[in-house]
């Protein structure tokens, strides 16, 4: 599974501040632990930056792929830093990940980028009018999302589909309907669709202690319905990962197995 | 529309491991696909024999593999010297079997004083191996890896119980090193994990699974072999990637279909040409399932594989 390394956002008050500093150390450190406690891709939240998003999130990428060997998942609304973000990432380290279009016309422009940057895209699966009811809207708006794409020419297996996690605190009855809709978002084409959740959005809102216990146990049951990527805290979720792996017999089992 | 035929591709590539010094350094490993599959993929380099000899006369060795040494055996600088010289061995395994409590129990001075002897009598690559006896294996082991220094000999068989010296002892006098486990894929992985957390690189490492011979549980190390080669072609497992070894010549030469002499089985026919067949049979499976280095024992069977090798290449 793809992890994509979610601690590198701006809600965070230690990296909003780095952001506003410009200063590069912590954003560089906590960029490399991730690496090294699994990620696959690095996110990049920096919120609508409605002010100066391309200048941030140029500096963000540049900031993350010095020290980081991996591509970047550019995470926010304003459509000109995206693009900012676009022109300066390093592909030799893998493609970038446009976060996120959806079935809004406000945000079909991120296809575009994506078509004109040879990017991936997560499309979330959600419309204007408000938030899905169940997997089987969830699904129907993602079959729009891919004709959407295949309309501005983003070929399907460079789109993400997210079902869109609800907090486990308000809206328990989603986590079930999350579950069926990476099932059916996969059915969706052939070969299968691939899938994405904002994995500790099931946990917002919960005591501290319980938000690992969430995350993880909500992960194996998405990896066991073929989950293709998380946006996650690496180091939280690697010892799930990394056994789900060995139960679904993708790497060989060794006593050792966590340490690898 | 032309027929064709599907191409299995794979992440992971074996890695090549060098063995020996200066012109006679031999290469193995570095496929990027199951043996001999070079139709879909590279084989860089072919696999390697390398003849056996003991530091003891093979008074254990049923006659019929004893005799094409018999000139020779007495003494191993000379059987080492006959296996390059004349029969144009490409490396030598030497076992220091003597070395053994139930054997002739020699000490680790004395195993390294005869490894000395042969790496400074031959230019081809040297095996090492010790009795199998894991706690003498520790001293003797350290010993030949010192007496054969920046030689880049193979050592081993290191095993779970004492892998740690005899990988010390690799590391510090630039060998490379088998990682022996008891026909177990798990264990196997286990152990390459162990050796690479002190610190040795994966990339010098040589698995050997545990051998068997035809009709005594092949089909046993056939299937390991396999899922280890897969493991690390098709997982691109980085502790599966390293070369594979199979100790042939010591599996087959004590099974009675080599020995058991024809006066008294004759539906079995002549018991030489009958070992000789039954030691390149079992050497061509392992090769088939993933083996890159054999260790055999009669000219003859080793002659027959290298021209299967040839003609498979």
């Amino acid at each position: 599974m793809l992890i994509i390394g979610e601690k590198l956002s701006i809600i965070a008050k230690r990296v909003r501040e780095a952001m506003m500093k410009k200063d590069k150390g912590p954003i560089q450190d906590i960029a490399i632990f991730q690496w090294k406690s699994g990620a696959g891709m690095i996110d990049a939240n920096i919120g609508p930056a409605e002010d100066n998003g391309e200048e941030l999130m140029e500096w963000m990428i540049t900031t993350i792929q010095e020290v980081v060997k991996l591509p970047v998942c550019l995470d926010t609304t304003n459509y000109k830093a995206i693009e900012a973000g676009l022109k300066v990432h390093n592909n030799e380290w893998g493609r970038p990940l446009i976060n996120s279009t959806s079935n809004d016309p406000e945000r079909f422009p991120m296809l575009e980028l994506a078509a004109k940057y040879n990017s991936q895209i997560i499309g979330l699966t959600v419309g204007k009018g408000g938030l899905p009811a169940d997997a089987e809207e969830r699904a129907a708006i993602a079959a729009e999302i891919m004709a959407r794409a295949s309309e501005y020419g983003v070929p399907l297996e460079d789109l993400y589909l997210d079902p869109l996690v609800l907090q486990i605190s308000t809206s328990q009855d989603h986590a079930l309907k999350v579950i069926q809709a990476v099932k059916m978002f996969q059915e969706l084409n052939d070969p299968p669709m691939k899938t994405v959740v904002g994995l500790s959005n099931i946990s917002n809102g919960c005591p501290k202690e319980l938000r690992p216990i969430l995350n993880n146990h909500f992960l194996s049951l998405l990896a066991y319905e073929g989950l293709t990527a998380a946006i996650a805290d690496p180091h939280e979720i690697a010892p799930t990962v990394k056994t789900i792996d060995v139960i679904m017999g993708r790497t060989l089992y060794a006593h050792s197995y966590l340490e690898m | 529309m032309a027929f064709i035929p599907p191409k299995e591709t794979y992440p992971g590539r074996v890695y090549s491991v060098s063995i020996g010094t200066g012109q006679k350094e031999i290469t193995v490993g570095g496929e990027n696909v199951l043996s001999f599959h070079s139709f879909e993929g590279t084989v860089p380099n072919r696999p390697l024999i390398a003849h056996e000899i003991q530091d003891v006369p093979p008074t254990d060795w049923p006659e019929s593999v004893q005799k094409p040494y018999i000139d020779v055996y007495a003494n191993p600088v000379s059987w080492a010297k006959y296996c390059q010289d004349v029969l144009n061995a490409k490396a030598i395994a030497l076992r220091l079997i003597g070395t053994h409590p139930d054997r002739e129990n020699r000490s680790a001075e004395e195993a390294a004083r005869t490894v000395k002897e042969v790496v400074d009598s031959i230019d081809i690559p040297l095996i090492i191996l010790g009795s199998n006896h894991t706690e003498k294996d520790s001293s003797v082991l350290i010993a030949a890896a010192e007496a054969s220094k920046d030689r880049n000999c193979i050592i081993g068989k290191a095993q779970e119980a004492n892998y740690k010296t005899i990988a010390a002892a690799a590391v510090a006098n630039n060998h490379k090193l088998i990682a022996m486990s008891e026909l177990d894929i798990n264990l196997s992985k286990q152990l390459n994990i162990l050796i690479t957390q002190m610190g040795f690189d994966k990339e010098k490492i040589i698995i050997d699974p545990m051998c068997s011979a035809l009709g005594y549980g092949l089909e046993y190390t056939y299937s390991v072999m396999e899922r280890i080669r897969l493991a690390g072609l098709a997982q691109n497992d980085p502790t599966m990637q390293q070369p594979i070894m199979g100790d042939v010549g010591m599996y087959v030469w004590k099974v009675k279909e080599t020995i058991a002499d024809e006066k008294d089985v004759p539906l079995w026919g002549n018991t030489e040409e009958r070992g000789i067949t039954w030691e390149a049979v079992t050497a061509i499976s392992m090769l088939i399932a993933g083996a890159e280095i054999l260790i055999m024992r009669h000219p003859k069977a080793i002659e027959a594989i290298e021209k299967m090798i040839d003609e498979l290449m």
